[in-house]
């Protein structure tokens, strides 16, 4: 973080005395005082995650909701698909799907989270993009929908393997959501949404809750033996073995999706041949690339010894090469893993797995390989019990 | 009787050598460290030039060395647990030995009521 960042206003999320009282180092993060980490720090944060239950403010995301003006959900998921590249006409009620807005030449404007509520569209965007989010959303839709951000709303993640356990205490009916299920429900009797995702790469839950009475439920869930606060270090660090997009890092204006390797978001409905092919931004440059392949790809990288190789590294096809082929975005300490890791952008000629590259790291070239994602195993729950 | 200097590194003098390692101040505010890389023995740094690496989750810092001098000796037990650092500063978690070049150096660095103010 910059100085110049500290020193402008920074926005509270409606959790932030809570975050103080916890001991929470706070740094400034898109604008918002966050707690980076609270006593323990980012490695007892990561590994608790991993190993029980672990309870993030992510209060500052964007959450929008995006309503046809003909009342319709149908027709606000058609007017969404104009830009994003997914199936959200075929989205159904109760269901959750991760996409991308995109630009109009292939590039990323920002990674979301977008659920059918039944009504509406619900959208959860990026912190520091959501402001230019807005202004996209109503620049290209407003003749059919209204955008409105749900900013007295606040949002809270709880995730790891005992996140079930905890949260099904106080509402027993999330046994049954599975992976990526949004449902409507009253939590201490305060009407919530909860979502069965996050961004761990573990099972668990976001819950979208009214800002006065978001402290209330974290208390109570911090009240639990299993549950422990989790700053945005470990955040980022679990996001990154889940091989999962920092939006800024990973991807930006310039990534297509299918440079980034998330043509997974982009379903056969949507590609050529496709009854609702292309009609998004960006369509023909994503959609040639679909067909053809593009000339980078982003890829997980294990350095073979035990420095780290962080974000800006360059990365080289041969320790003496002269010119660089690639550079990392994100990379850093995979905590479960006891390993460096990372991600990198590289020529799809060099993206295969076991593909030894070059980062260079302080003047020295390290060798690093091309190693597959997610780093750790995912355990979402595809299926109820 | 430890001196300091202002990037929070800390030196002990013993004879000629000093054993130089980060300041409990310093690695609170980095965080739980996962890599140390040190300096190779019979390396010679000046006054301030960066001789050791430590890296937390989130990033990396350099450590400089304090004085001039010659590396005789690192501490290969917090490259392999670099939590050492963490748990024991000024101890066992110490990073390297240099034998100094110029003792005024030493004195020119800060002592530990000058350090306090600093970091208050």
């Amino acid at each position: 973080m910059s100085e110049a960042e500290s020193n402008v206003a920074l926005r509270h999320t409606p959790l932030h005395a809570m975050h103080l009282r916890l001991g929470a180092r706070m740094v400034p993060f898109a604008g918002y005082d966050m707690p980076v980490q609270y006593v323990p720090g980012v490695l007892k944060e990561h590994l608790h995650t991993r190993s029980a239950a672990g309870l993030f403010d992510v209060s500052h995301m964007g959450q929008i909701a995006l309503r046809a003006r003909s009342g319709r959900v149908e027709d606000a998921a058609r007017a969404l698909e104009a830009l994003v590249p997914a199936d959200v006409l075929g989205l159904g009620i109760g269901r959750q799907r991760y996409t991308l807005f995109t630009n109009d030449a292939g590039g990323v404007l920002d990674d979301l989270m977008v659920s059918n509520r039944g009504d509406h569209l619900l959208l959860v965007v990026n912190a520091a993009r959501k402001a230019s989010d807005e202004a996209h959303l109503r620049e290209r839709l407003s003749e059919r929908c209204t955008v409105e951000p749900l900013t007295e709303r606040a949002l809270v993640a709880l995730q790891g393997p005992r996140a079930e356990e905890v949260l099904s205490a106080l509402v027993p009916d999330v046994r049954a959501m599975r992976f990526m299920d949004v449902r409507a429900m009253a939590v201490m009797g305060e009407p919530c949404v909860i979502s069965r995702s996050g961004y761990t790469g573990e099972d668990g839950f976001e819950i979208g809750i009214a800002a006065p009475a978001a402290e209330a439920l974290c208390e109570t869930l911090l009240r639990h033996a299993a549950v422990a606060p989790i700053g945005l270090g470990a955040r980022d660090s679990l996001r990154l073995e889940a091989g999962l997009c920092l939006y800024g890092c990973d991807l930006d204006e310039t990534t297509t999706p299918v440079e980034a390797a998330l043509e997974w978001t982009i379903p056969a409905v949507r590609r050529t041949g496709g009854a609702r092919a292309g009609g998004f931004a960006g369509a023909e440059t994503i959609l040639q690339q679909l067909a053809h392949g593009a000339p980078r790809r982003r890829v997980g990288l294990r350095p073979e010894g035990r420095a780290p190789v962080r974000c800006g590294a360059e990365l080289y096809a041969a320790e003496g090469d002269p010119a660089a082929l690639g550079r990392v975005t994100s990379g850093g300490f995979g905590v479960s893993l006891n390993a460096p890791i990372a991600m990198a952008y590289v020529p799809t000629a060099h993206s295969t797995t076991d593909t030894r590259l070059y980062a260079e790291v302080r003047g020295k070239r390290l060798p690093i390989l091309v190693f597959p994602m997610p780093f750790v195993p995912t355990r979402y729950k595809r299926s109820p019990a | 009787m430890l001196k300091y200097t202002k990037d929070h590194e800390w030196l002990r003098m013993d004879g000629d050598v000093a054993t130089v390692g980060i300041t409990p101040y310093a690695q609170e505010k980095l965080g739980d460290l996962v890599y140390v890389e040190l300096p190779k023995v019979g390396t010679t740094f000046t006054a301030g030039a960066a001789a050791a690496t430590v890296e937390s989750v989130k990033a990396a810092s350099e450590v400089y060395a304090p004085v001039g001098g010659e590396i005789v000796a690192v501490n290969d037990k917090v490259v392999a647990e670099p939590g050492l650092v963490n748990a024991q500063p000024t101890g066992d978690g110490w990073l390297f030995r240099m034998k100094v070049g110029n003792a005024a150096e030493v004195n020119a660095l800060l002592d530990e009521l000058a350090y306090k103010v600093l970091t208050e």
